[in-house]
């Protein structure tokens, strides 16, 4: 074999085609490169290709193609021959593929899949619920088989980290809202009330409703994919065929650690909220902290108690999603980061519909 | 086809090979065995220019490679087909459109000649029909391979490197394996790079053996050859109990 490098740049390639009556000579190279040349000769013709200098599976392919159709190849070489027959043996036999239903039919039959989908993820989320409160149970009755230092590990990377972003973010909502209200208030000469303004909304909805939002987007995605990973490697098998519960080694260690720190990061966003608007009040409308104080022990407690309630039930939320979508990540990296980017949105969009739920069940409570 | 001169690459201090020579010439199966962490992979991946090397000349049919800047390095790169281990498939992509994906860079060529052409591919590999439409996460292992082997094979390079191909498969699945490697190489005239630990592959389809060891290449020649080289590891790697039974079975 010619060691010919030429044959590789695309350019270069080259076949030739000359019509001789019914007979059409190829001369050149017959390759994959060249193809689109032999299109405009009919399939009928005879093909003569004594002359042909390269041929490879491409134009092998070609050459059965027209075989089949009627087609006749002359003047194949020795190594042509073998080559067109190995393609011939190859080619695949197409099997008929089912024919697609009408347009409205798959419509409706896609809405029944997501509707039946639906339901079963939320099924799924609540066995995941209940997975992780079995076992809760289970460590309760045998505290020695608790993975305390992965909870305390947990706690550091939900709780302890997420400190600084939950402050900052709390910190500017309370500068916003004090100047957004002030600036409305003043024109009735309630400037005072900026204090009710400010403490009801962080207090009640905004302080922990947001650090759900930002511990939905942080631990969410964090828990899918350090679940997701060790699914994908197969570590969660491992675990199982070693004794081990996956329930009580990864789930409870994740969600607890969330129910347990997502209340103090509310307490701390709600301490930091108060304490912008409180900063915003004092330059804005010369609302010392000493009356802003005084002003604020006058409020019901029950706003704080309200806010705060509604943390557990937040995290228990975040931390079964994030937990179940990396359950459900596959044997590929793509099913990883849909997993994940799903939880997210899952999680944040799960965390809204709670509040939405929680207002109106302290509305009709009268809280 | 292919042709190393003085390969020196390191790692960091890790010297991995120094002053390597090895040829692979038209149309043979040349089979890269070693011990562990010997470069075998480093080997194949410097020859299609994944990894920097410090000193000597490699040379695919005629030509430097590992000048990135080169024009011709895409031209270069047509000429040859790489299986990675696990096939390396892109795992967005189903099977088919795996294969597609080298035939999209040729000019002229129809929508429905890139898909024959890609099935046509897929059964030369061996796979059935239906594995077209399938994405690479619902195949096996083996299957996996042979789509990565259709994908290399997608522009009939004249050089093949194949990185362990055997390995992870069943027996039969190892040697239908072999045997499709031999099959190609016939039919499409195909040069073969072949790494691998597998003695059932070294003596069912490699034309020569290369043995690496000591940051070099030992020795090379037939199994028969290598069978009374009097090197330590050479003699234990082909008389060990697993040599006399792939041997054997021959």
């Amino acid at each position: 074999m010619q060691l010919d490098v030429t044959k590789g740049d695309p350019a270069v390639p080259d076949l030739s085609i000359q019509q001789d009556g019914a007979r059409v000579v190829l001369t050149g190279q017959l390759v994959v490169w060249t193809l689109h040349r032999l299109s405009p000769v009919p399939a009928a013709a005879t093909l003569d290709l004594a002359a042909l200098e390269g041929l490879d599976t491409a134009g092998a392919w070609a050459l059965a193609q027209r075989q089949t159709a009627g087609g006749c190849v002359t003047g194949l070489s020795q190594r042509h021959a073998t080559l067109l027959a190995a393609v011939t043996a190859a080619l695949p036999a197409p099997q008929q593929a089912p024919l697609p239903p009408p347009g409205w039919h798959q419509a409706l039959e896609e809405t029944g899949r997501q509707v039946v989908g639906a339901l079963v993820y939320l099924k799924e989320l609540v066995g995941y619920l209940g997975r992780s409160l079995a076992a809760l149970g289970r460590a309760l009755r045998r505290p020695g088989r608790f993975p305390l230092t992965a909870l305390v590990h947990h706690c550091q990377e939900t709780g302890l980290r997420a400190v600084p972003i939950v402050a900052v973010m709390s910190f500017l909502i309370g500068v916003v809202l004090a100047f957004q209200g002030a600036d409305q208030l003043r024109r009735f000469g309630a400037e005072i009330f900026v204090v009710d303004l400010i403490a009801i909304s962080i207090l009640r909805e905004l302080g922990i409703l947001l650090t759900a939002i930002i511990v939905a987007g942080r631990t969410a995605s964090a828990l899918t994919a350090s679940i997701g990973s060790m699914k994908m490697r197969q570590e969660i098998d491992a675990m199982q065929t070693l004794g081990l519960d996956p329930d009580m080694v990864l789930i409870l260690p994740r969600v607890l650690a969330l129910v347990l720190m997502l209340p103090i990061l509310g307490l701390v966003s709600a301490l930091t909220g108060l304490l912008g608007g409180a900063i915003m009040s004092w330059v804005e409308l010369g609302i010392s902290p000493a009356v802003f104080l005084r002003r604020l022990d006058e409020l019901s407690i029950g706003h704080a108690i309200v806010g705060l309630s509604k943390a557990p039930v937040f995290a228990l939320i975040i931390g079964v999603i994030g937990c179940h979508a990396g359950m459900r990540v596959g044997k590929d990296a793509e099913s990883l980061g849909r997993m994940t980017s799903a939880a997210v949105v899952s999680a944040i969009f799960a965390v809204i519909i709670a509040d939405a739920a929680f207002s109106i069940f302290f509305a009709r409570l009268g809280l | 086809m292919v042709r190393v001169r003085g390969l020196r690459t390191q790692f960091g201090t890790h010297v991995v090979h120094n002053g390597l020579d090895l040829d692979l010439r038209p149309g043979e199966i040349l089979g890269i065995v070693g011990g562990s962490g010997t470069g075998k992979s480093v080997l194949l991946r410097s020859i299609v220019g994944l990894e920097q090397t410090q000193g000597g000349t490699i040379e695919v049919l005629g030509r430097r490679v590992g000048d990135p800047a080169d024009p011709a390095r895409r031209a270069l790169q047509q000429q040859w087909g790489v299986m990675f281990q696990d096939g390396a498939l892109f795992s967005s992509l189903t099977v088919r459109e795996n294969v597609e994906v080298p035939l999209r860079a040729v000019p002229g060529l129809a929508d429905e000649q890139r898909q024959a052409l890609a099935e046509l591919k897929v059964s030369m590999a061996g796979l059935p029909w239906t594995a077209n439409a399938t994405y690479p996460a619902d195949l096996s292992g083996g299957m996996r391979k042979r789509a990565g082997l259709a994908r290399a094979l997608a522009l009939d390079p004249q050089i093949l490197f194949l990185d362990e191909p055997t390995a992870g498969l069943d027996p039969i699945g190892a040697s239908a394996f072999d045997r499709l490697i031999v099959t190609l190489r016939d039919a499409l005239d195909l040069s073969v790079f072949l790494v691998t630990h597998d003695l059932d592959t070294l003596c069912a389809c490699c034309d020569r053996v290369a043995v690496l060891a000591e940051r070099k290449v030992l020795t090379t020649g037939t199994m028969a050859q290598m069978q009374k080289v009097d090197h330590p590891w050479v003699h234990q790697y082909f008389h060990g109990p697993r040599a006399r039974a792939a041997a054997g079975k021959d």
